[in-house]
């Protein structure tokens, strides 16, 4: 079994420029951006690679922060942050290419960050409240 | 100065085998800039990782897409067995690798038959597709389905193939190569093919590079990159270097496509030859605590599913990275400045996958 290796570096929101900076600046390539949500918290893993090797940034945030954009420093982020931000509903501030929510187009709005994404119809939502009063 | 139009491209184009929205920004027939949109067949299939037990999600991560299924069902089980440190028998890797390569001359030779019909050229289309049938055939053969092969499971693989049946499928291969050789020529040095792809969407090095494209996107342009060379599954013990031509433009994207025909059809033999007797997959117990990132070579480029668990049953984010989200930055590069006419050709030569791209 072939393991590759996984580095990952904790870093603060507010360092992410300069360490995703010192990044590009070394060579690097910017794999991509993702995000989890585990309990109130948002986990957001910058991955890089240089030459096979394989490396992570990772910031943690939660529900109303903004983060960053780094679409100034690897234009291409643009397609992730937006991603990120239509999935998660986490605020990306200062895209270079802002889709304001339309670059994933949900019917529940920022469905990674609901418990339930199954969206109750209008007229089946007025007979379940209906059933209620009845009984 | 010329006057500046908006010309909407899709979602919905004869060109287009799935739905992608391009705004472009026109002077006269110049494309100036080119905006993308997605959204149109996303799924949610990241979600259902917490409503699913770890190893029937090997079922879902195979259909995040239907060309290179097997290879995300190789991306998934690889980062579950990471987490949980289960070693994996030699010819179950070996049988991987096989079926990883199958997949990617499968999906390659679409591709080159999508993409001659990008140019209408109607006859290329056709013998490419004859050709993709036997190895269609094949794959039906060794796994009982064309496209959703359900062959990969966390610890190895659910089918053997027995060793008389892999020198078969060799002897095929080998008929088969010369008839990839005469496809591959016709792409090369057919004077319709250059005249629509040499010069056209050209990417240089550098931007690639500090775009993030992956693939024969980013090969064609001459960076030398392909996950494969990590050594994942069987790679490490096998000879090959990455297919990369340095024109950048589609003619470059397809070259390394064709090249990589030729390429694959050598990994098998090698696979082949060495490929050990043993067990198939070895017996999974508990349920994976921990996090890794898995990346494994796609037809299409470099893919990454990041999995991450805390000892449940339901593992707690599965994030899939493909390579056609990573090569859209550098498509709206390369449109920028083309010709109207060229749009389709270019679109074409990142392979682009939407429904993967969405999940």
């Amino acid at each position: 079994m072939t393991i590759e290796e996984q580095k990952y570096t904790d870093i603060m929101k507010e360092d992410l420029l300069k360490n995703v900076k010192d990044k590009c600046e070394s060579g690097y390539r910017l794999v991509q951006i993702g995000c989890g949500k585990f309990g109130d918290i948002f986990e957001i893993n910058y991955s890089f690679e240089k030459e096979y090797s394989f490396e992570n940034l990772r910031i943690k945030t939660t529900e109303g922060e903004k983060v960053p954009s780094i679409s100034d420093i690897y234009w291409g982020s643009f397609i992730y942050e937006n991603e990120i931000h239509d999935l998660f509903g986490v605020e990306v501030t200062g895209i270079n290419l802002d889709f304001k929510g339309n670059l994933i187009r949900t019917t529940v709005k920022a469905p990674f960050n609901v418990k339930n994404v199954t969206k109750v119809k209008p007229e089946k939502k007025e007979t379940a409240e209906k059933k209620t009063e009845d009984n | 100065m010329s006057r500046r139009i908006v010309v909407p491209f899709g979602p919905q184009h004869p060109v287009l085998p799935e739905p992608i929205h391009l705004d472009l920004v026109l002077e006269d027939e110049h494309v100036i800039e080119a905006i993308p949109s997605i959204g149109y067949v996303h799924r949610g299939l990241e979600k259902l990782v917490e409503k699913r037990d770890f190893k029937d999600f090997v079922y879902i991560a195979e259909r995040i897409c239907g060309i290179c299924s097997f290879i995300h069902s190789v991306g998934y089980c690889q980062g579950i067995e990471n987490i949980m440190d289960i070693e994996v028998p030699k010819r179950a890797q070996y049988l991987r690798t096989i079926w990883s390569e199958y997949s990617r001359l499968h999906s390659h030779l679409l591709w080159l038959g999508l993409f001659a019909d990008s140019m209408g050229f109607e006859n290329l289309f056709m013998n490419s597709w004859r050709i993709r049938e036997k190895i269609l055939d094949a794959m039906e053969e060794t796994t009982g389905g064309r496209v959703i092969q359900g062959s990969c499971k966390v610890g190895g693989v659910r089918r053997d193939i027995s060793d008389s049946k892999l020198k078969d499928m060799v002897k095929d291969l080998d008929i088969l190569s010369s008839d990839i050789e005469d496809l591959c020529h016709v792409f090369f040095d057919d004077d319709t093919v250059i005249h629509r792809t040499k010069g056209v969407g050209v990417i240089s090095k550098e931007a690639a590079y500090s775009l993030g494209a992956v693939g024969p996107t980013a090969r064609g342009s001459g960076v030398s990159t392909d996950i494969r060379k990590t050594g994942y599954v069987a790679y490490a013990d096998l000879d090959f270097s990455p297919v990369v031509e340095t024109g950048g433009d589609c003619y470059a994207r397809c070259a390394v496509r064709a090249r990589e025909l030729l390429q694959s059809v050598d990994i098998i033999k090698q696979a082949v030859d060495a490929v050990p007797s043993g067990d198939i997959d070895v017996k999974v117990k508990g349920n994976p605590d921990g996090e890794y990132f898995s990346r494994v070579e796609q037809p299409r480029g470099e893919c990454l599913h990041y999995i991450k668990a805390n000892g449940k049953k339901n593992i707690l984010r599965e994030r899939v990275r493909t390579p056609t989200t990573a090569n859209i930055p550098a498509l709206v590069k390369m449109l920028g400045g083309c010709e109207m006419a060229d749009v389709p050709v270019i679109v074409l030569s990142i392979d682009p996958c939407i429904g993967c791209a969405e999940r």
